[in-house]
């Protein structure tokens, strides 16, 4: 049982059911994210953790607690808003020390809390301004403060960053990170922003049509997709999802996959109980990064297999290339180094690299163990 | 053209081409602009003539406006008139003056205005930030009240106060005034308060303030561009009210408007047209002080309240 326990836990508009039993657990101290694109229930599920929705079935439990029915002011939580939801009418001072006033904190303790937080964030010489007056990043960092001061069990963070623009967000997004690691409390951070996911969490929980698609640490979402939503929501690119047909050959299998002109490339499996699936279809999800010239391929790596095709194009990205070559009817993207020698229109030695491979059955769309 | 000719840019093209006019989208030309403030003069004349004239025949002795020409200027200036509507004039049978009644229709407006506002602006919170099943059904048989011709609620209403017991009474025309301001009030603040984010409201919750609590610390001190909308408009309904003061207050009880029509229709003596006109702007002076000091706020609050809603 974690710290936080969300436990079979549904939500229905009348007759139309939104969540679909979830089960998630965090630790205390851990950085929990709910990933998702629009839509997917990861916003409601957060409202229903902080008491601004009814649970329609099943537990949440705070710290043992179960809150269910607690009233969102005494669930022991902080929230970070989107649009920062910050009050107009107060200053920044009053904006951080409001909840503080609300549960009946004498006025020399609040302004001890005060200090301290606005020294943590920096914002000691915007305490008597208006949010009006302030900038984006600056609102966002007053956000934060209302829910530090209150010195919460669980931080909700519902989207935080998305109104940022990108180099501040990134920036920020460094500065939760570092505060998460100073403070060592639970966050639960919504985002639909697959990089924030990867780079905050501790654990990760991707959401899509209201399901739980998988929860588990960045590493093995990444690395072991459970699904080919999974596989195709997270990373940038996204995993290359090329159909093939299982051979085995001396014993070992071995994906067939056809180019643009009808010709099979085979590439060794590194799994064994793909053998099993001789004959039929499959759809194989190698990550861009996996797939390099022969000189960048992982050395570490015990099945690097060559494949000869064609590039159609190449975006050189500074840091690293992107070489795209078509393959089972659609663009494989390769990531190479940034000196890679490759040249639309020829035929170039890829590396593929068949540790990292990964294989979904297409009609489930549930990866192969 | 020399500008264009010296322009260093301009090709053999543009220098061939006619020459342009010098009318654009923000230079109209003279003429038309002459054109138009001279119409605009003119309507503001013919607005302004008829206070002109209730203005300077109130300034003047009866004599002068029974025996000469209403569109003059006095030839002697006097107060009397206003010194007479105010405090001496016959009133129905009373010599009270419009005194009185002028504070009795403070004692009938401002506390209806005040409670019709405050909770127009609970309504408007409820509506928009605590919503139910129902809730707009609700709403639009509020909206009933901005719409409905008050002739049709006399006789149940003069009903109601009878049995209230407030029948003829000052507070009998608040509680009048408040029901039917209510659908008016609860439009202006429903409408403002729905482009209101609803987050900030589940802030204040997580923080831990109550219903009351929001409402007066997070709604109220954002309301008012749309509380002066609201102010003005029942202030000056409220204060020129004729129909439910001669209803519902008849005697001394009686508010402004329905005194300054007993003035004028006073059967005795001489009609004294210098003092009723003094009379009539007594009686219209605190609408247009309302106009004159929060108009700016009411143009913006009603363009504030229409942008959602």
């Amino acid at each position: 049982m974690g710290f936080l326990d969300i436990r079979n836990v549904t939500k229905s508009y009348g007759s139309v059911e939104v969540l679909h039993r979830v089960d998630l657990e965090a630790e205390e101290g851990e950085f929990l994210v709910l990933v998702g694109p629009s839509g997917c229930g990861k916003s409601t599920l957060l409202n229903m953790i902080a008491g601004l929705e009814s649970i329609t079935s099943g537990e949440i439990a705070i710290a043992g607690q179960v809150v269910n029915h607690v009233h969102p002011s005494k669930r022991n939580i902080a929230m970070v808003f989107q649009s920062y939801a910050l009050y107009p009418n107060m200053t920044v001072a009053g904006n951080i020390t409001f909840g503080l006033e609300m549960h009946g904190v004498p006025r020399p303790e609040r302004e001890r809390a005060l200090r301290d937080v606005a020294r943590l964030l920096q914002i000691e010489h915007l305490l008597d301004r208006k949010p009006s007056q302030l900038s984006g990043g600056q609102r966002q960092r007053v956000a934060m403060g209302r829910a530090l001061v209150r010195d919460p069990a669980v931080f909700l963070f519902d989207e935080p960053l998305s109104n940022l623009d990108a180099k501040l967000r990134v920036d920020m997004r460094t500065e939760i990170k570092k505060l998460h690691q100073r403070l060592g409390r639970t966050i639960v951070y919504v985002t639909h922003d697959q990089i924030e996911a990867m780079t905050l969490s501790t654990r990760i929980a991707v959401m899509n049509a209201g399901h739980v698609q998988q929860f588990g640490t960045p590493k093995e979402i990444y690395d072991r997709p459970a699904n080919l939503f999974v596989a195709g929501f997270m990373g940038s690119p996204s995993m290359n999802l090329i159909p093939a047909t299982v051979a085995v050959e001396d014993g070992t299998p071995v994906a067939l996959i056809r180019d643009e002109g009808g010709e099979a490339h085979r590439l060794r499996l590194s799994q064994p109980s793909l053998a099993a699936w001789a004959g039929r279809e499959i759809v194989l999800g190698i990550r861009p990064e996996a797939i390099t010239d022969p000189d960048g391929a992982d050395r570490q790596s015990r099945n690097i297999q060559p494949l000869r095709a064609r590039v159609s194009v190449i975006e050189p990205a500074g840091s690293d290339t992107f070489v795209a070559t078509p393959l089972g009817g659609r663009e494989v993207i390769a990531r190479m180094r940034a000196d890679a020698t490759a040249r639309p229109g020829e035929v170039f030695d890829f590396a593929v690299n068949m540790d990292k491979a990964v294989a979904f059955d297409p009609v489930t769309e549930a990866r192969i163990p | 053209m020399s500008t264009l000719s010296q322009n260093p840019l301009a090709g053999p093209a543009l220098r061939a081409a006619p020459v342009p006019s010098q009318e654009t989208a923000v230079r109209t030309g003279r003429v038309t602009r002459v054109f138009i403030y001279l119409v605009l003069l003119l309507f503001a004349l013919f607005y302004l003539l008829p206070f002109f004239i209730m203005l300077i025949n109130s300034v003047k002795p009866l004599g002068e406006i029974t025996g000469g020409n209403m569109m003059a200027l006095p030839r002697e200036w006097t107060v009397e008139p206003w010194m007479a509507a105010w405090s001496t004039a016959q009133i129905g049978v009373q010599p009270t003056g419009l005194r009185p009644y002028f504070i009795n229709s403070i004692l009938m407006v401002v506390p209806a205005v005040a409670i019709s506002t405050l909770l127009g602006a609970l309504n408007g919170y409820i509506l928009t930030k605590w919503r139910f099943r129902g809730d707009t059904i609700l709403f639009g048989l509020m909206l009933f009240a901005c719409f409905i011709p008050f002739q049709i609620v006399l006789i149940p209403m003069a009903r109601t106060l009878g049995i209230l017991g407030l029948a003829g009474t000052t507070w009998g025309l608040v509680l009048v005034h408040v029901v039917y301001g209510l659908g008016f009030t609860t439009l202006y603040f429903r409408n403002y308060y729905a482009a209101f984010p609803t987050e900030l409201v589940r802030a204040a919750q997580i923080d831990g303030a109550g219903f009351f609590r929001i409402f007066w610390r997070i709604m109220l001190p954002v309301s008012g561009p749309i509380a002066v909308v609201s102010i003005i408009w029942q202030f000056t309904n409220i204060w020129n009210d004729f129909l439910f003061g001669a209803s519902f207050a008849a005697g001394s009880g009686a508010p402004v408007t329905v005194a300054l029509n007993n003035l004028v229709n006073s059967s005795t003596g001489v009609r004294e047209y210098n003092v009723h006109f003094a009379g009539a702007i007594l009686a219209a002076l605190p609408t247009l002080l309302v106009y004159i000091v929060a108009g700016r706020y009411f143009v913006r609050g009603l363009m504030a309240g229409s942008v959602k809603g």
